[in-house]
């Protein structure tokens, strides 16, 4: 036990006294999340838009103010005409063009309908969609309240069955749920846990491993009194440590700086972040059982690991809009079971009734994860 | 029952796959004596090495070390011996005292007796100014002896060496086998192999491998007289000839 202890204590001076794995270990979890909060946004922040307005009437008008007060948009021009669309897209000056058709008013009094042109500049088509989403959003918000004004008029009107009851149809509504401001940080401050631990156990485990054989410690580790699952227990366990405080480091700037709800349960959060930590742990091991060198651990880590736990997870890019096939690999990467559930407790609040079968997932993965590392590990000893 | 050989081998084999790494040797180590393990590179040295640390289990064939079972008292084995690799086996962001205390420790010996030990090591080797600096800022001359000396701390039966002499230039390698006859006249037994063929005049008995088998076993002048040959060298070119007729 006291050689174990020691084993341990060796471990930690590596760590401490390495630069690189410190600010791999404290610097890049904090700088991601600061980058992830304050750089990369999913929400609009004043999206620049130009407006072509054949009609400028009142409605119109009330239209534009609505949009621009909104603090999505802000406007670039005031177009004349059709053609100069293509032109503002392709200067850049706006990504989003919206265009009354003329007498815009009068047709929706009359009609009960008039026509919207909005035109978004798709060469970025995640944007295109935002934009497009929010616009949308915006002016059929303006169509209600105009509607229940236009209710109230004809009300104090004498309720007669004036031009305003033909403005008929139902309104969709379209709420956000659990995100309902559509922020970003909500989304990626579970997904960069994810992440990070996927980082610091994998990518990190993978490569002291691999470093002790290529100094050829390992050599006289094992002919030494440890035993092989003392040195495996000795080397993933001070990372463990390291990443449940990241894991808990990484929560507290989000709910304090971000603003991250968390409407779930911290046990049931810590209890399937560590189940996590395990499958991570795992294929790090699993990683430096076939390697010989550091360079090689880092390069099939970051290629295995942490591309996947990027791409294919769910962490940025929803996994619905991937191609069938990407949709099919995304099920073998540990992190897209893990951001559901983790998404699941701290943003909706549901409990393991809801997230059985994700954990189910995870847990059957850490068990032939485990028990693969730990087979070709000896086998490699021998 | 066999008090004076401390490493007793008989037909140890070891196969991979196909492939015959070690092919039936046959060897025993007297207690206190230097033994060499000579051969080329890929000759199976290391293989044997492996096997006799407890690192690898062999195919067949029977070996004890210390008195214990290769196949199963391994356990018994690895606490019984101190093995050093080709690679100096240190830890270059530890400094020296630190990997004295790593490896007095993971060998189960209590606090105060490292203090001890490595307040004389590093007397002994002339390393006092040093114990706090990094290994990666010593010359590779004070690694190797750093190396061989944390390799003994816990004053083994037995001190296994692969090749530990590689890539060290011929005066470092001179003081470095001072260092092992120090260890030697404690009492310490020494296996040591190796593929530079003068190391051999050092041992007290040699054995030449050559693909998994063992050729010629004797002291140096025994071989020599033997083959008729000016140096071990020669002895050794012999050999891998008459190998390959």
């Amino acid at each position: 036990m006291k050689a174990f202890l020691g084993f341990i204590k060796k471990e930690f001076l590596h760590i401490f006294r390495d630069r690189r794995t410190l600010l791999i270990l404290f610097g890049m979890p904090l700088v991601q999340l600061l980058l992830f909060g304050y750089a990369v946004r999913n929400e609009l922040n004043k999206a620049d838009i130009a407006i072509l307005d054949h009609s400028r009437d009142e409605i119109t008008r009330e239209i534009t103010d609505k949009l621009l007060s909104s603090g999505y948009f802000q406007l670039t021009a005031w177009l004349k005409s059709e053609s100069e669309i293509e032109v503002v897209f392709q200067r850049g000056i706006a990504r989003n063009v919206i265009v009354f058709e003329s007498e815009f008013g009068r047709k929706l009094i009359r009609d009960g309908s008039a026509n919207i042109n909005i035109v978004t500049d798709a060469s970025d088509p995640n944007m295109a969609q935002m934009l497009e989403g929010y616009t949308v959003n915006i002016i059929r918000d303006y169509q209600q309240e105009w509607q229940e004004r236009n209710r109230q008029v004809q009300q104090s009107a004498g309720g007669s069955a004036g031009g305003g009851a033909s403005i008929s149809g139902i309104v969709p509504e379209v709420r956000m749920l659990f995100n309902p401001e559509l922020r970003s940080a909500n989304l990626f401050v579970p997904g960069l846990i994810a992440f990070i631990l996927m980082l610091v156990s994998a990518f990190l485990t993978s490569i002291t491993i691999a470093r002790e054989k290529e100094q050829g410690t390992m050599e006289v580790l094992l002919a030494s009194p440890l035993n092989p699952i003392q040195i495996i227990i000795g080397k993933v366990l001070p990372y463990l440590a390291l990443s449940v405080i990241n894991v808990f480091t990484i929560l507290i700037v989000a709910l304090v700086v971000f603003d991250v709800p968390f409407r779930g349960s911290v046990l049931l959060f810590s209890m399937l972040s560590l189940l996590f930590i395990m499958a991570a742990l795992a294929l790090g091991l699993r990683i430096s059982s076939v390697v010989k060198d550091q360079q090689t651990a880092m390069m099939i880590s970051l290629a295995g690991l942490l591309l996947p736990t990027i791409l294919l997870s769910g962490f940025i890019f929803p996994i619905s809009n991937m191609p069938a096939v990407l949709q099919y690999i995304s099920h073998i990467v540990p992190a897209k079971w893990f951001l559901i559930i983790i998404r699941g407790i701290m943003l909706k609040g549901v409990g393991l009734e809801f997230l059985w079968q994700e954990t189910l997932i995870l847990f059957g993965m850490v068990v032939i994860l485990m028990a693969t590392s730990i087979k070709s590990f000896k086998i490699r000893l021998e | 029952m066999h008090n004076d050989n401390i490493i007793e081998v008989s037909g140890l084999t070891r196969k991979f796959g196909n492939f015959t790494a070690v092919d039936h040797i046959t060897f025993e180590v007297k207690r206190g004596e230097i033994f060499g393990f000579l051969g080329a590179n890929g000759a199976g040295k290391t293989t044997a090495i492996r096997m006799l640390t407890g690192l690898l289990i062999p195919s067949t064939g029977q070996a004890t070390v210390a008195g214990f079972d290769v196949f199963t008292q391994t356990e018994s084995i690895k606490k019984n011996i101190g093995y050093m690799s080709q690679k100096f086996s240190l830890y270059s962001d530890l400094t020296v005292v630190e990997n004295i205390r790593f490896y007095g420790g993971i060998y189960g010996l209590r606090s105060r007796d490292i203090r001890r030990k490595t307040d004389e090591l590093l007397e002994r080797l002339g390393l006092a100014d040093v114990r706090n600096r990094l290994i990666d800022d010593l010359p590779l001359g004070w690694k190797q002896k750093l190396a061989f000396s944390t390799a003994v701390i816990h004053e083994p039966a037995i001190v296994f060496m692969d090749e530990p002499t590689g890539g060290v230039d011929p005066i470092t390698r001179r003081q470095f086998w001072d260092l092992i006859y120090e260890a030697s006249d404690r009492g310490t037994t020494i296996f040591v192999t190796t593929h530079y063929m003068d190391e051999a005049e050092y041992c007290d008995r040699v054995t030449i491998m050559v693909d998994g088998r063992i050729d010629a076993l004797d002291t140096p002048g025994g071989l020599k007289k033997k083959y008729g040959a000016e140096d071990i060298d020669e002895v050794f070119v012999k050999l891998a000839r008459g190998g390959v007729a």
